[in-house]
């Protein structure tokens, strides 16, 4: 995998990069998914950062919150019918006692499935292909192009320079 | 003088590539107290459980005092950690991942004292939710029971919590550095590269954690007071223990904050992160905490010397005046005397002031537990349930060895991974403390709100 990309030293002139690729895709024969942009930081507020908005790994935990307690519900009320025990007059399945295992394992699915949502979303563990440049933990915002065109690349150096780039540099992302 | 992102990656990442001699000699004193213990606990091996000073009725001593301690330690970060994420306080940054990591290894202290405690840990197992060779399942009524879901789940979201926010670090780290480590580094970071999904996704996360953990860490505390008040023991059987459990839990947490938080601060130069401000809000807090357990103290005593029952009273006057009198007074010293002014008097809040009522209160708690456990249990309600106390060198070494182990996990914790969150450092730097800001880039107007004013409070003295 072959990255171009241009190094912006604010928010801001990325997403002019980030508008201009868009512009020119269809010019420079490229499918704008294959924007990629990096940075070391969140930037909230640019559409850029903002177009991966969603709700639904809340959705997920409320999900996931469920499972656990109905896992909760059928470990005590199971095993406490398979094996019954009589502790100090207390019924076979106390629902006061119960509750709390059953809190507990719903707190418990709600934090698995928020990770899970967020390692499924975030699209980790990926150790190949990482695509990344030092200068982004210094402030800098990576924007770039993937896989970009064979025929016009000096027309695709330009649009980055033209955006605002410090740097235009190119990367054979392979490995981690 | 606000700091540069450069500035930020420098300093924060400084103590994982150098560290300094001193670095390693308290590696070097924490390591000998945790390889006494391991002493210590081979001897208990070998010897049987009667080496300990428990003996009925006594059954529960340093050990859960140990244990009931470093589980209300624990209290110190996740919690305030989600607190201020959820309340959007950006003063928390440089604080919340020393939080963080008191939690988790706190955690995981406090469970190894129950494996000590049973006496033959190879049977540990036991304790997991199965059904054994008899095939009779735990008892859910049990509230060990509870504690094994309640801390089982704390450790998992607390790791999680304290992880995931550490990941876009681990990939700072892997991009600034070669072979082995680089290796390391990389495998710790999953992949990350920071794209804004990457971003969002990991924010959503994070405040899903914060919503879920705050509940579980009130859980995990009110579980471990049940411990106690579900049972028929003087002064323990109370409904206040489960709220005065949980508030003495974040007092103590909030002190030993405070405390790793100075050490840090000092011996990791860290001055121009862990500012005045910081240990100023937190000592705020601790005033609060401070109060409120003199409340809960006050009341407990009341109702029990109100209702004048004579086992009650046994041990409360034991406490008050007779045979743990002077510890009862250190503690109310410790954690209220002391304080007190410390705290509350603004000259006084200083970072060198909120250290030392830190250290009195850590001191205090701990204390605190242990008067709660051994004097109740001394005087149980029959006359011939009644005994003392005296702990052994091998109970003292574990204990101390248990305190070694937090300062040797700790100081690894701080060689492997920046103390201060690098990225949510430099969401400090950005406009308005990294909210949202219009431009005339299209796309960078949408949400069309403007914040004036200066930076919210982030890292200003």
């Amino acid at each position: 995998m072959k990255v171009l990309y241009g190094l912006y030293s604010d928010p801001e002139t990325a997403q002019v990069a980030v508008n201009a690729l868009n512009e020119a895709a269809s010019e420079l024969k490229f499918d704008p998914r294959q924007i990629v942009i990096v940075s070391g930081e969140p930037h909230e507020g640019y559409e850029f950062a903002d177009s991966h908005l969603t709700s639904l790994p809340y959705r997920w935990a409320v999900l996931g919150g469920a499972i656990g307690a109905l896992s909760g519900f059928l470990l005590t009320t199971l095993s406490q019918r398979a094996y019954p025990i009589v502790t100090g007059g207390m019924p076979i399945t106390p629902p006061w006692t119960n509750g709390i295992i059953i809190y507990e394992l719903t707190m418990l699915g709600a934090i698995l499935m928020t990770l899970i949502v967020l390692l499924c979303g975030a699209r980790l563990p990926n150790f190949k292909g990482v695509i990344t440049d030092p200068e982004i933990w210094m402030g800098k915002i990576l924007v770039g192009v993937i896989d970009p065109p064979k025929d016009s690349p000096s027309e695709l150096e330009k649009c980055l320079l033209e955006a605002g780039a410090t740097e235009v540099k190119q990367l054979n992302s392979t490995s981690r | 003088m606000q700091r540069t992102a450069e500035q930020i990656e420098k300093d924060l990442l400084r103590p994982i590539f150098r560290s300094s001699p001193r670095y390693w000699i308290a590696v070097g004193i924490s390591s000998s107290l945790v390889l006494a213990g391991v002493y210590a606990f081979g001897y208990q091996l070998y010897n049987g459980i009667g080496v300990w000073g428990i003996n009925s009725p006594v059954f529960w001593a340093l050990d859960i005092t140990n244990f009931v301690f470093w589980i209300g330690i624990s209290h110190a970060g996740t919690l305030i950690s989600a607190i201020l994420r959820l309340c959007n306080a950006t003063w928390r940054r440089p604080v919340t991942r020393c939080a963080e990591a008191i939690t988790v290894f706190s955690i995981i202290i406090g469970g190894l004292v129950p494996l000590c405690h049973i006496g033959r840990p190879w049977l540990a197992y036991w304790m997991i939710p199965y059904p054994n060779q008899r095939c009779i399942w735990p008892n859910f009524r049990s509230p060990l029971a509870w504690d094994f879901f309640a801390i089982s789940t704390y450790l998992t979201g607390s790791t999680t919590f304290l992880y995931l926010p550490t990941i876009p670090d681990f990939a700072a780290i892997r991009d600034a550095s070669k072979g082995l480590r680089k290796r390391i580094y990389s495998m710790l970071a999953l992949g990350w590269q920071g794209t804004p999904r990457q971003w969002q996704r990991l924010e959503i996360a994070m405040h899903i954690m914060a919503i879920a953990i705050v509940p579980v860490a009130v859980s995990v505390h009110t579980i471990v007071s049940w411990d106690f008040s579900m049972t028929l023991v003087p002064m323990w059987h109370s409904s206040i223990f489960g709220p005065y459990f949980v508030i003495g839990a974040i007092f103590s947490g909030i002190a030993a904050l405070i405390l790793a938080m100075a050490l840090l601060r000092r011996f990791l130069h860290l001055e121009e992160y862990l500012k005045p401000v910081h240990f100023n809000n937190l000592g705020k807090l601790l005033l609060t905490m401070s109060l409120l357990w003199f409340y809960f103290t006050f009341a407990e005593r009341l109702t029990t010397w109100y209702g004048n029952t004579p086992a009650e009273m046994t041990v409360f006057w034991e406490t008050i005046n007779q045979h743990f009198a002077p510890m009862f007074w250190i503690m109310v010293l410790c954690n209220f005397v002391i304080p007190l002014p410390l705290l509350a008097i603004k000259k006084l809040r200083t970072i060198i002031g909120t250290a030392i009522a830190s250290g009195a209160i850590v001191v205090g708690m701990w204390i605190e537990r242990f008067l709660i456990i051994v004097p109740s249990l001394d005087h149980k309600f029959l006359s011939y349930s009644q005994g003392s106390y005296r702990p052994t060198w091998v109970e003292d070494t574990l204990m101390a060895a248990s305190f070694g182990m937090m300062a040797l996990l700790y100081l690894l914790f701080a060689k492997f991974v920046p103390m201060i969150s690098i990225w949510e450092m430099k969401v400090g730097l950005q406009p308005h403390g990294g909210g949202i800001v219009t431009t005339e880039v299209p796309g960078a107007k949408r949400h069309g709100l403007v914040l004036e004013g200066p930076l919210p409070t982030d890292v200003e003295e």
